[in-house]
């Protein structure tokens, strides 16, 4: 299993907020799939996928505030 | 690398976001290292993905009325409008190429702002803890951006003319209780959009130029 780990978005921002999933738990994703979208203050990011395989679990559901290092989920590669 | 500047005018919303994914692409692709959209908005609401449509104060048909349409957009930030009276700038910039650190680029903005304004006879500041500029407790421009593939877009807003801000009493800006100004309110003299544009872009050239040869 590949977590799916928020990164450091910047230099001063410890966390993120999930505000949106591109795929739910079950779809089959391709590396660098843009994967979950996050927000912070007056941007958003959009975080790829980091392989290609089955997103079996999302942990962080949309309008959960996740720190950096978090897991979001979890996907079984290919 | 230089900086690709387009000059869309007075557009709608919709077609500014058609160039606007046309440049991304292209920067995408490496066939351009980055560019900027400078351009002024027919009336319009946009709501970001997490927005609050309770801070739309008006029912639809009354924006119907008005002609103000309202979009969904994937940039941060809350709702806010965009009218004829402001300067857009979508700057679509590759920061793999330069840091890759949000807060460094809206700071970057706010800085290029505060500069266009001074420009004109005008002191824009930050505020701790807000992203935008503000003139005294007046915000007199917002930021709202998204980034994919740490490839920038959406962008910035200034208000120029006085006359283009009664709009904004159609919303609670950025979903806060903020007043809005405009570079007209605060000097009391007439401002050429022509005049800030050509600031703008100015100063975005320059600071492209400083920043593509560190």
């Amino acid at each position: 299993m590949v977590k799916i780990i928020l990164p450091q978005l910047s230099a001063d921002i410890p966390k993120a907020t999930v505000t949106y999933w591109y795929f739910k738990a079950g779809d089959a994703v391709t590396e660098k799939d843009d994967l979950v979208e996050l927000t912070t203050d007056k941007a958003t990011f959009n975080l790829p996928s980091p392989c290609s395989g089955i997103l079996t679990e999302i942990s962080a559901l949309e309008g959960a505030v996740v720190n950096v290092g978090d897991s979001l989920g979890l996907i079984q590669e290919s | 690398m230089p900086l690709k500047v387009i000059d869309l005018g007075l557009v709608h919303f919709p077609d500014a976001q058609v160039q606007q994914k046309e440049l991304f692409r292209e920067i995408k692709s490496g066939r351009a290292g980055a560019g900027l959209i400078v351009c002024r908005h027919y009336p319009v609401i946009t709501l970001s993905r997490k927005a609050n449509r309770d801070n739309i104060l008006v029912s639809q048909a009354e924006l119907e009325n008005k002609g103000i349409s309202v979009y969904a957009v994937e940039r941060g930030g809350d709702v806010t409008y965009h009218g004829p009276g402001q300067l857009i700038a979508y700057p679509v910039f590759n920061l793999n190429y330069f840091k890759k650190d949000i807060h460094w680029f809206l700071r970057y903005l706010e800085g290029l702002i505060i500069r266009c304004l001074e420009k004109s006879g005008v002191k824009g500041e930050r505020s701790a803890g807000l992203t935008g500029v503000w003139s005294g407790r007046l915000k007199i421009a917002s930021l709202g951006i998204a980034i994919r593939n740490w490839i920038t877009f959406h962008g910035l807003s200034i208000n120029i003319k006085s006359n283009d801000l009664a709009n904004f009493s159609l919303i609670r800006p950025c979903g806060m209780d903020i007043i809005v100004t405009s570079m007209e309110s605060e000097t009391g003299r007439i401002i050429q959009i022509e005049e800030v544009k050509q600031n703008l872009v100015s100063l975005f050239e320059s600071s492209f130029g400083f920043l593509n040869s560190n």
